[in-house]
């Protein structure tokens, strides 16, 4: 096997040394009865190129050549060639969590880095190292809420990403927590007199997201103040993170649960990404995850340390703020790449260039007969239409022309029928968009 | 330098600020495409409330400064590329290039979680062989694939063994984990609603049966095992264990943290285990990116299987895949979307590479080096537990202690020899532990490097003591001063104060 280092001859040799008589007899400690009988029925062992091949023909399976304008919490930017270049090299990616700080000062400082962008985006006070992505971030977010007020009650928004509620739902089904969904309002945002209704002084939390699922930007500061006036937590979600190039952050919110998919991380349909948790320094000690933090060595020169151990499973066990082990330090390292490749005026412009994407995409589809976008409230690069036909025959009708036509609705919102999710960021040219367009309109005129 | 440190010598590094004291108004890397759709004006479009203001101390830096900035931290960085890297239960392996390539291919990396079934047949394929596998190799009968790490395995499994109980009326109260079992199982049996209770090892550095079966009652929902265990000592009681759990209706966890030493020798649905979470980044060779991405599926019996996460894999008539998330006895999503896909494409690259007989031939190497690695150590270091190791091995630092010197130091010292330090201090039954994981990835040669390194410093403590307490001499950095760290946290980059702000 190419990936052994070692001859038979020097196996033997080992052996020798051990006085061991074969490699079966290494194993002489497992009781006979829990042993495998017979080898593994698995393939047989590929070379290089039959590998390249096996894979080149899954991806050949897939969705290529299709117009896609989808996102959903997963957003299609480009990624500069920075980005794998740097992540490529072997002593960042083959490294381990840096438990020994004075030979892993590469990967400590990057993470450094990382912390201080998010809270440069988000305008809070301290982010961690990284969590798995944004939809664990969101449970991880209201577990440190209850810790923080010892209250059992959260409302959460139902135009938070359904799959991140879902995930929620787990991970509070079986504590005693009482999560209640909160309407959407007729703009497409938090219906503020739900809100209202729900709080009370028994509110932990509540969780808010913006730009929310369907694109629209909810309005956090408010909703902050209505928060704190019952003494609960505002934790602010974000799903797509460029938005923060040019939408004002929840610098109001006590808890900022994000997904970084967007700063430089592949679709690879579903993951690896990076969640990040950010916070306000009074709350550091009921962050979950790595924290990396500046000290200096016995000769006074800077260098950095994870810190604040004593939040985590390994040393507080059962008593931990959560089980979280290692983060995504190598996501959280491509998206400080990503984030410096853009730096202060190219994620502005970014964001622009998102904004007009989905604006222009949105007025053209706007002007054709039986499309209506139904929420009024401002959004990002990403937005709600409604038709005056079967939703699903239409997205048929432009799969036979090559397009994905955004995500239905009614899956995860029954009473939203007949409405699709479309996304547009800078990587749509017009030609896309106006293609797009064309085959919509055939597409509900095509309609019975 | 010292003469008999042969494996590593000085060389120049570079220094390296942060990015944003490197950061000057002005520059920057990013290039975008004329906007070709009328632009839009935020203010008008978001209204004034919503748009922010500059982002203060954004970095502004250009591409050859981004390049040489990370290139630079990447040679602070020591990685399995660089050499040698025992940190025991890590399962430090060689990160094979080509699955490298794989994760990255187009019609892979560029689909998109929402895309329907019948557009992602290369992807469900995938994740269908990578799923059968694991079965195969785990001996059990259905897998989930969403988990993004092994925590996040245990948690699924705990959450499974909960919604087990409670469909048999009642979830029970209390979960038992070994004394020395890692942080993250009592973390996540807390996490899920239970209460740890801890089973104590006994003198063979195995479970107490005897202490199992007293604690074993009708309260308990499940036992959390590792095995082998942190010592890298096989439980040989394990089919006594189980019996003893499911005699009194609580199910058996097993932590697979260490499947290196078993793939193709020996099956946890073989003996007795109900559930299993793999480490893909451990056994599966996925690179562990300087702590994480990693995936953490889950492999459980039949009975088990309607309380998988949603969505589960399903093969329709005709042979097509497709997710399917009606399954009213599951215990909900664990994740959004399907996984860490590409950590998930890796790992079946690695199965793909090996075979069966690959797999075998590296689970037979890597206990060849511990057990190798033992008996050369076993007269310069104490070894608490006599029991035979599988791929680990775990001394302690008694010896060295006489003279002042802990095994952090002793970490510290191998550093200077030009090796990652192994794991320190941990399981915590052992005082002093030095728990060192060769993994098959290194030669014989590289082997008696690192013996001869751990030889000469344990010469060292005897001799010359203070230089392996003041260890690392060669690092860019001496030891840090953790305890400053932690009561005055500094956890960002600040812009120094201008003059007229600090009046």
């Amino acid at each position: 096997m190419r990936y052994l280092p070692k001859s038979e001859r020097i196996r033997k040799e080992m052996l020798a040394t051990l006085g061991v008589p074969s490699m079966e007899e290494l194993f002489g400690c497992i009781p006979e009865k829990a042993r495998q009988k017979g080898p593994l029925n698995l393939p047989r062992a590929l070379s290089e190129p039959e590998i390249l091949e096996y894979f080149q023909e899954r991806a050949a399976e897939n969705s290529g050549g299709m117009l896609r304008l989808l996102g959903a919490g997963v957003y299609n930017h480009f990624r500069p060639v920075l980005v794998d270049a740097l992540l490529s090299r072997g002593e960042f990616f083959t490294a381990y969590t840096p438990y020994q700080a004075e030979i892993a000062q590469g990967t400590l400082q990057s993470i450094f880095e990382f912390q201080t962008l998010m809270c440069q985006l988000t305008e809070q006070e301290v982010a961690n190292a990284s969590m798995y992505d944004g939809s664990t971030a969101l449970p991880e977010s209201v577990a440190m809420a209850l810790r923080i007020t010892g209250r059992r009650r959260v409302l959460v928004g139902r135009s938070v990403h359904p799959e991140y509620r879902q995930v929620l739902g787990t991970y509070t089904r079986r504590q005693d927590v009482e999560v209640v969904e909160l309407p959407v309002g007729r703009d497409g945002r938090l219906h503020r007199e739900a809100l209202r209704g729900a709080l009370n002084d028994k509110t932990a939390a509540v969780a808010v997201q913006s730009p929310n699922f369907f694109g629209c930007l909810e309005e956090i500061p408010a909703i902050a103040e209505q928060a704190h006036r019952h003494g609960a937590l505002l934790i602010g979600v974000i799903n797509e993170g460029v938005s923060l190039g040019i939408v004002r952050p929840p610098a109001e919110a006590d808890i900022v649960a994000m997904e970084g998919q967007s700063f430089g991380l592949p679709l690879s349909y579903g993951g690896p990404w990076v969640g990040v948790i950010a916070s306000k320094e009074k709350f550091v000690r009921s962050l979950p995850g790595r924290l990396c933090g500046q000290t200096t060595d016995r000769q006074g020169r800077r260098g950095f340390v994870l810190t604040l151990a004593t939040r985590e499973q390994h040393i507080r066990r059962a008593k931990a703020t959560s089980n979280i082990c290692t983060n995504q330090a190598l996501c959280a390292l491509a998206a400080t790449i990503f984030l410096c490749v853009y730096g202060k005026e190219g994620l502005r412009k970014l964001a622009e260039q998102n904004l007009a994407k989905a604006h222009y995409l949105a007025g053209e589809l706007g002007k054709l007969g039986g499309v209506r976008l139904p929420f009024g409230a401002a959004f990002f690069n990403e937005f709600v239409v409604r038709l005056d036909a079967d939703a699903a025959s239409v997205q048929q009708r432009l799969r036979e022309k090559g397009i994905i036509g955004g995500v239905n609705l009614t899956k995860w919102y029954p009473e939203l029928k007949n409405s699709l999710l479309l996304c547009a960021t800078e990587t749509a040219k017009r030609a896309d968009l106006d293609r797009f367009v064309a085959a919509f309109k055939e597409a509900m005129g095509a309609r019975d | 330098m010292s003469e008999k440190i042969r494996k590593a010598g000085r060389h120049v590094t570079q220094s390296e600020a942060l990015i944003f004291e490197t950061s000057a108004a002005g520059k920057h890397a990013y290039s975008l495409p004329p906007l070709d759709v009328p632009g839009v004006e935020a203010a008008k479009t978001l209204g004034t409330e919503q748009v922010r203001r500059e982002i203060e101390g954004f970095p502004e830096v250009s591409e050859i400064e981004i390049i040489r900035h990370f290139t630079r931290l990447s040679t602070w960085n020591y990685g399995v590329d660089t050499g040698m890297y025992p940190l025991g239960s890590c399962t430090m392996k060689y990160n094979a290039r080509v699955n490298e390539v794989v994760a990255r291919l187009e019609g892979l990396a560029t689909e998109h979680p929402c895309q329907p079934d019948e557009l992602s047949q290369g992807c469900l394929k995938i994740l269908r062989l990578l799923e059968r596998c694991l079965r195969e190799i785990t001996g059990m009968d259905a897998v989930t694939l969403q988990p993004a790490a092994g925590a996040h395995g245990e948690l699924t499994g705990v959450l499974i063994i909960r919604a087990y109980q409670e469909s048999k009326g009642d979830p029970r109260e209390v979960i038992l984990v070994p004394d020395s079992a890692h942080g993250t199982n009592p973390a996540t049996a807390a996490t899920a609603g239970y209460r740890v209770e801890n089973i104590k090892s006994n003198r063979a550095g195995r479970m107490d049966l005897g202490s199992l079966r007293e604690r074993m009652t009708e309260r308990v929902a499940g036992l959390m095992i590792t095995n082998p265990n942190t010592l890298g000592i096989f439980e040989t009681d394990i089919l006594e264990i189980a019996e003893v759990v499911h005699h009194r209706g609580g199910l058996v966890y097993m932590d697979g943290a260490n499947m290196n030493a078993l793939v193709g020798v020996a099956r946890p649905g073989d003996f007795g285990m109900d559930i299993i979470h793999l480490n893909l980044h451990k056994t599966f060779s996925t690179p562990h990116g300087g702590g994480g991405p990693g995936a953490g599926p889950v492999a459980v019996k039949k009975f088990l299987e309607p309380f998988l996460p949603v969505p589960v894999l399903e093969e329709r008539p005709g042979g097509t895949l497709r997710w399917n998330a009606e399954r009213p006895q599951s215990i909900g999503r664990v994740r959004a979307f399907g996984g860490n896909f590409g950590v998930l494409v890796r790992a079946l690259a690695y199965i793909l590479a090996n075979g069966p007989d690959g797999l075998l031939a590296t689970t037979r190497d890597a206990v060849l080096n511990a057990n190798y690695m033992r008996k050369q150590l076993e007269g310069a270091y104490e070894l608490p537990y006599q029991s035979p190791s599988l791929h680990e091995c775990v001394f302690s630092d008694k010896k060295q202690a006489r003279h002042g010197v802990t095994t952090m130091d002793i970490a510290k010292r191998l550093i200077d020899y030009g090796f990652h330090p192994y794991t320190v201090a941990f399981p915590l039954i052992v005082q002093g532990a030095l728990m060192i994981e060769p993994t098959e990835s290194e030669s014989q040669e590289e082997l008696e490097l690192f013996i001869e390194a751990m030889r000469a410093i344990a010469a060292e403590a005897e001799t010359e003591p203070e230089l392996v307490k003041t260890a690392p001499h060669t690092t860019r950095v001496k030891r840090l001063d953790e305890v400053t760290a932690n009561r005055k946290p500094i956890l960002r980059w600040k812009p120094a104060p201008t003059p007229e702000a600090a009046d």
